[in-house]
């Protein structure tokens, strides 16, 4: 996809990489958000691009996600390209307002007068100790929400891409960066030394321009035996149970929810016949429901067996009994099990 | 209530919940609204810093005084044709809101919002501002777009949801967007345009534009948080803004005690911030102009922000689906004592010999009959539920820049569903 060298990156790295590219190509672009200025962000993301772009394009903002989702809201009516950060997910709900009524709804209720251009990035999921404030995974909350975009990365060079598409994209973009894999991927057995992306295929970014559009989910393992859906953390958690118990499973990443890539989906679970969705965020109402109805409006006649889904339970997120709630290999493999048995 | 906590012994605390001085039926006495002397306010220099001038956020910028007459240093010395000219926007807005009540009481659209009593707060500040600086308003500052010359006809189309309505029918009666007039895209959430004016107004100073941004909300809207957070950006940033609070004392039925209007005033606010803060009689419209033409110039020297809080009265019901006789004393609003704005510039106008009273009778007759020629031709592009005006697929344009395929399909759907229920519409 692109000619410029490649250089070994972490998540962190690419997506610092991203907004550089993007900052140098297009002066519409700025950074903001709470420590993303001279500190360079709470996990480095923004570090060094305001010495390298200046105060008024890289800044720090109040601590109100309100105000920084407000704020950008307007700098895109002017023509600016606002990328602001929200240091962690859980703490998105106080912009819920801004975002839902405001960032998504400008261009229908202005039949296209004006519009919000802006990417929203903020680290999301569990698997790190977070307790209740620094693991919750709100997608689903925005994925309802007619307007606005939804983008999860899984590799560093994903993330790149898909940071860059989202950046240039017209409409508003939530892009949940998974914190647990930005040093390297995670399968699961919390238990065992952790991977960096050095040794990941994925791991190596291309320095310059590149895009992954949004919209495309990303076939990691083709198989016949049965369908993945994941994204984020759990694609390489998927992977690494898939691999141990030796199924002939599909694993899609399916990288953007929101537009769905409904066709790669389909494709897929009319060929494997089973179907199993996986993700970190609580079962009711999660996006994992809505993925299951279409694939039973779509699939029905194709299906061996109940869709399965392997979601975090319908609590807030515990800390001491993290790796109960997470969905790691025993819960994924016990699912495997039940998709497979008929 | 349990009686052996340790503090038992102590007298009980009570729950103080403001009231309102006026219910349904009493008699009103607004003796107690302090009224400074028109002329008395000073006037500082827009590049002092905001801390030193904390008492104009206290006292009451009046320029016209009971005969009629300009007077003091706020008086922003307008030419007679300005004056004129601010007098007619404010008649074609009330005009027009008579209109519009109308239409929407013989059924011809499903709600209006009149803004009488404070047409000044808009127009005065239309005239003030540069026309391509950008405002956001809430939904009772149709004065904007009259002073800035907007099709009349153009918002009744909206008002209609008919097929002149460039928002295509989306959106509300009355929550315009017109980019061309530099007036943002309404909201029906309250105060999410406050901290947008900001962002505007940042990105103009970060880019070296020289346009500032203006940002009107209700005394009752400065409750929300996005009010907090938009005051902390600005000050934060100094962004070219200015704040505007129209504090009309009620909030659909709550007084303005329900926004914290008996402890202190809502320019006070603006002191915590350190931003600049004017309290203005927001039924006189040069102090109004005055105000915001001050408030201009701090923000295009790059002095930073003001909060100007009008004090007026809202004279009608919220809304057409309001009906204030249920929580307010109908002798309110004629006992309210800053008066009524357009009597007020007319008075004045009439003081300096540049208007009388047959002028103003012809205009109010011109100015009507310009209104219902506009509402004519309005409903000549139809009105809303008499027949389809926008074809239905329009319903999923502009969700997203290119529709993706969800919308595609239930575009397609809902269409087979009303070809199949032989519904006239699906013809069209």
């Amino acid at each position: 996809m692109t000619n410029t060298p490649t250089t070994r990156m972490n998540m962190i790295q690419a997506i610092n990489s991203a907004m550089d590219v993007m900052m140098d190509r297009d002066p519409a672009v700025i950074v903001m958000g709470e420590d993303v200025g001279y500190f360079g962000g709470v996990f480095r993301a923004t570090a060094g691009l305001q010495a390298k772009y200046g105060k008024t394009r890289v800044f720090d903002t109040p601590i109100t996600e309100c105000g920084i989702i407000g704020v950008a809201v307007g700098m895109g009516a002017y023509g600016l390209r606002p990328v602001p950060e929200i240091q962690f997910a859980d703490y998105i709900y106080p912009a819920l307002d801004q975002l839902v009524s405001e960032a998504a709804r400008l261009r229908y209720r202005s039949a296209g007068e004006f519009i919000a251009p802006i990417t929203v990035r903020s680290p999301f999921g569990g698997g790190i100790f977070g307790g209740q404030t620094h693991s919750q995974s709100p997608e689903g909350i925005f994925t309802h929400v007619s307007g606005i975009k939804t983008v999860i990365p899984s590799t560093p060079y994903d993330a790149k891409g898909l940071l860059i598409a989202a950046i240039e994209d017209n409409d508003p973009t939530l892009f949940f960066e998974p914190k647990r894999i930005y040093n390297g991927p995670f399968d699961g057995h919390w238990d065992r030394p952790t991977q960096n992306w050095s040794q990941h295929p994925a791991g190596a970014v291309p320095e310059g321009y590149y895009k992954i559009p949004l919209g495309r989910a990303n076939v990691v393992r083709e198989g016949e035996a049965l369908t993945i859906l994941v994204y984020g953390t759990m694609v390489h958690v998927a992977s690494a149970v898939v691999a141990e118990a030796g199924v002939d499973a599909e694993i899609i990443d399916l990288r953007t929810l929101v537009p769905l890539d409904i066709e790669t989906i389909e494709a897929s679970v009319k060929k494997t016949g089973r179907c199993m969705i996986i993700h970190e965020a609580t079962r009711t109402g999660g996006f994992g429901a809505e993925l299951s109805a279409l694939v039973q409006e779509r699939c029905f006649y194709h299906l061996e067996a109940p869709i399965e889904r392997v979601t975090g339970f319908d609590t807030p997120y515990p800390h001491s009994l993290e790796w109960a709630y997470f969905p790691g290999p025993v819960r994924i493999g016990e699912a495997l099990k039940k998709v497979m048995k008929d | 209530m349990p009686s052996d906590h340790p503090g038992a012994n102590l007298p009980p605390l009570s729950l103080y919940v403001p009231e309102p001085r006026f219910r349904p039926g009493d008699t009103v006495d607004f003796t107690q609204v302090a009224l400074p002397p028109a002329g008395q306010a000073r006037r500082p220099d827009t590049a002092e810093p905001a801390a030193t001038f904390t008492d104009l956020a206290y006292d009451l910028i009046r320029v016209l005084d009971a005969d009629g007459q300009a007077v003091g240093a706020w008086n922003p010395r307008l030419s007679p044709d300005t004056l004129r000219a601010m007098l007619r926007s404010m008649v074609t807005v009330r005009a027009f809101d008579e209109r519009m009540f109308r239409a929407q009481r013989q059924g011809k659209t499903s709600f209006y919002m009149k803004c009488t009593g404070e047409e000044a707060v808009a127009v005065s500040a239309a005239f003030a501002l540069d026309r391509d600086d950008m405002c956001f308003p809430s939904y009772r500052q149709q004065g904007l777009l009259v002073a800035r010359g907007w099709s009349l006809i153009d918002m009744m189309n909206q008002i209609y949801s008919n097929k002149g309505d460039r928002l295509q029918g989306k959106q509300l009666p009355i929550m315009y967007s017109v980019r061309d007039a530099s007036f943002f895209s309404i909201s029906g959430n309250l105060t999410t345009q406050y901290p947008q004016a900001v962002g505007w107004a940042m990105a103009s100073a970060a880019k070296g534009d020289t346009r500032i941004a203006a940002a009107w909300c209700g005394e009752g809207s400065t409750a929300e948080g996005d009010f907090h957070s938009a005051c902390t950006f600005a000050s934060v940033y100094r962004a070219p803004v200015i704040f505007n609070v129209v504090n009309n004392q009620w909030a659909i039925s709550s007084f303005s005690g329900f926004a914290g209007a008996e402890s202190t005033t809502f320019a006070a606010r603006a002191i915590g911030y350190g931003i600049a803060g004017l309290r203005v009689d927001g039924n006189d419209a040069l102090a109004v102009y005055a105000a915001t033409a001050w408030a201009a110039e701090r923000a295009r020297t790059n002095q930073g922000p003001t909060l100007i809080e009008h004090f007026t009265y809202r004279v009608e019901g919220h809304s057409t689906s309001d009906d204030p006789g249920q929580y307010r004393s109908a002798g309110e609003a004629s006992a309210w004592p800053l008066g009524d704005p357009i009597t007020r510039l007319k008075d004045h106008l009439i003081a300096i010999g540049e208007w009388d009273e047959d002028a103003h009778a012809a205009q109010d007759k011109e100015v009507a009959e310009t209104v219902r020629a506009a509402q004519r031709e309005a409903e000549a592009n139809g009105i809303l539920g008499h027949g389809l005006h926008q074809p239905l697929d329009t319903l999923f344009d502009g969700v997203f820049e290119e529709m993706p395929w969800h919308l595609r399909e239930q575009q397609a759907q809902m269409l087979a569903e009303e070809t199949a229920s032989g519904r006239p519409w699906a013809r069209k």
